[in-house]
């Protein structure tokens, strides 16, 4: 048996979609997820009858509502009765409980959504209700400021602002290195181009069995292996420099093995995703890797969406012929505290 | 318990953390057509255009079909009393002095029950299959809300038998 966290079944995400920013800022939660579901299923000729499992990842936190990933449901045709989860989480982690549920080898194909319609007044602050409710969030430290804490210990670890400032040219949001850092200090050391701009969001993917999956897909997007590993709850007792559980991850799914043409990376601030990279080159990563050519998932950010967005984007790739050997990885908590890498392949 | 054996620190069991956030709720393109009704104090629902169900309050999506709400329905006041129970205990944000009745109405015509105070009679006189009719608050006062029906009133007519709302309960 492998060592690495690998499919037992051959596996491949064959569909994949995502709504603008626009299209989902006019829609409620139903909507959005009728919206998409029918575009990842019907759209791309999956028929319902074949999806023996369904998953999605939200965070009721982001509208305030008790339970509305449940009347959200509605838009994905849920009174047959389906066989259903939920994970109060990036969607990325819904696609990993999926992947799981295929390789019991019993059912086709399963569908993974994800939608984030953001009505907090401040996303910043409502993320930070994430941390530990003793000794961290009555702090009243926000998001940006746990995020400025790890720039901070980046640069003390020999990190530079120039390399913030080039991953915000690469994300689009600043037009050069010497104008991100003529920029004032929003957090310092992060500055506006250093965050994420939040806007709303929803994607929905399809991933299937063998043949079944040739049979939808013309290009598969096949999962090699995909694995996840969190850090310490806890900043304190963490080294915010490193992201050691990135790079766990990194290695347990067997990112090193070949070499690869795309990397989608998952950060929701600029300075974690030169961490990321750092990570993913320690557990080995070789080759040309195109690193977020889609641009990343920052500059139009939707949260508990992008981490899923991302590895989707990496499978995109292999479907329009572009790579044949991608990884995408999604991070949820702060600080980069739990990651997730998806190897995904082109099979012939 | 002599001094020496007395615990210095006494356990902590309970701690305040008061969390206080605010949210700005988007109606969608459905329920906007649902408010803009009430606003105009009508009961705007929409038929699903594969099984033809008519919601209300309507959805963005049918949750049997998955697929978008069809044809807008105007829907009358009057309707049935499927299931409802009586509220005893005060709380606050009470619009009404308890005991008062919450109670799924069924509206003639739709085929999903909305959910409604009833009022204008004694608490022990609501029954399942009693019709109903809405009480609307005066024109001047008509929100874009479902508070613009202050609660559903007996209209006296004979009750609905049970077998008829059944698959509604």
């Amino acid at each position: 048996m492998s060592t690495y966290n690998t499919s037992r079944e051959e596996i491949a995400i064959v569909s994949f979609v995502e709504l603008t920013p626009a299209e989902a800022s006019q829609l409620d939660e139903i909507e959005t997820i009728q919206t998409i579901v029918s575009r990842a299923t019907d759209g791309a000729g999956i028929a319902r009858d074949r999806i023996g499992f369904t998953v999605s990842g939200s965070c009721d936190m982001l509208v305030g509502r008790p339970f509305s990933w449940i009347m959200a449901m509605d838009g994905a045709g849920v009174s047959k009765p389906i066989e259903e989860s939920h994970v109060e989480m990036d969607g990325a982690w819904a696609l990993y409980e999926a992947w799981v549920r295929l390789q019991h080898g019993d059912i086709d194909a399963a569908l993974i959504y994800s939608f984030g319609a953001n009505a907090a007044e401040d996303l910043m602050q409502v993320l930070a209700l994430q941390l530990d409710p003793y000794y961290l969030a009555p702090t009243g430290i926000n998001a940006a400021e746990v995020a400025a804490l790890q720039a901070s210990a980046m640069l003390a670890g020999g990190a530079t602002e120039r390399q913030f400032a080039e991953v915000a040219v690469r994300a689009g949001l600043a037009v050069s290195v010497e104008a991100a850092l003529a920029e004032p200090y929003t957090n310092r050391p992060l500055r506006a181009s250093d965050l994420p701009r939040f806007s709303d969001g929803a994607v929905a993917m399809v991933i299937a069995r063998g043949d079944y999956a040739r049979s939808v897909c013309a290009r598969p997007a096949w999962i090699q292996s995909m694995a996840h590993i969190a850090d310490s709850h806890s900043l304190g007792v963490r080294d915010l420099s490193k992201a050691p559980s990135l790079e766990k991850a990194a290695r347990l799914a067997g990112v090193g093995e070949k070499p690869t043409d795309l990397v989608e990376v998952h950060a929701p601030f600029g300075p974690q995703e030169v961490l990321a990279i750092e990570a993913l080159r320690a557990a080995g990563l070789h080759g040309t890797a195109a690193l977020n050519p889609s641009g990343g998932t920052r500059a139009a950010q939707s949260v508990m969406v992008a981490g899923l967005a991302a590895i989707g984007r990496a499978a995109s790739a292999i479907h329009r012929g572009e790579a044949s050997r991608t990884v995408g990885h999604a991070s949820s908590g702060p600080a980069l505290q739990h990651n997730l890498i998806a190897v995904l392949e082109e099979r012939s | 318990m002599s001094e020496a054996t007395k615990p210095v620190v006494k356990d902590v069991t309970t701690m305040a953390a008061p969390v206080s956030l605010k949210f700005r709720a988007r109606a969608g393109k459905d329920l906007s057509r649902f408010l803009r009704g009430m606003k105009e104090r009508r009961i705007v629902g929409r038929v699903c255009p594969s099984c033809n169900y008519v919601y209300v309050p309507p959805r963005g999506a049918c949750p049997t079909c998955g697929c978008p709400m069809g044809d807008e329905r105007v829907l009358p006041e009057t309707g049935t009393i499927t299931t409802f129970c009586i509220v005893n205990i005060p709380f606050e944000g009470q619009k009404l002095k308890p005991p008062y009745v919450c109670a799924s109405v069924l509206l003639d015509g739709a085929d999903v029950a909305l959910f409604h105070l009833v009022g204008g009679c004694d608490v022990n006189d609501v029954r399942m299959g009693m019709r109903v009719r809405a009480e609307w608050v005066d024109e001047a006062d008509a929100e874009l809300s479902l508070e613009t029906i202050r609660y559903f009133v007996p209209t006296g007519e004979p009750d609905r038998p049970l077998a008829q709302i059944r698959e509604h309960i």
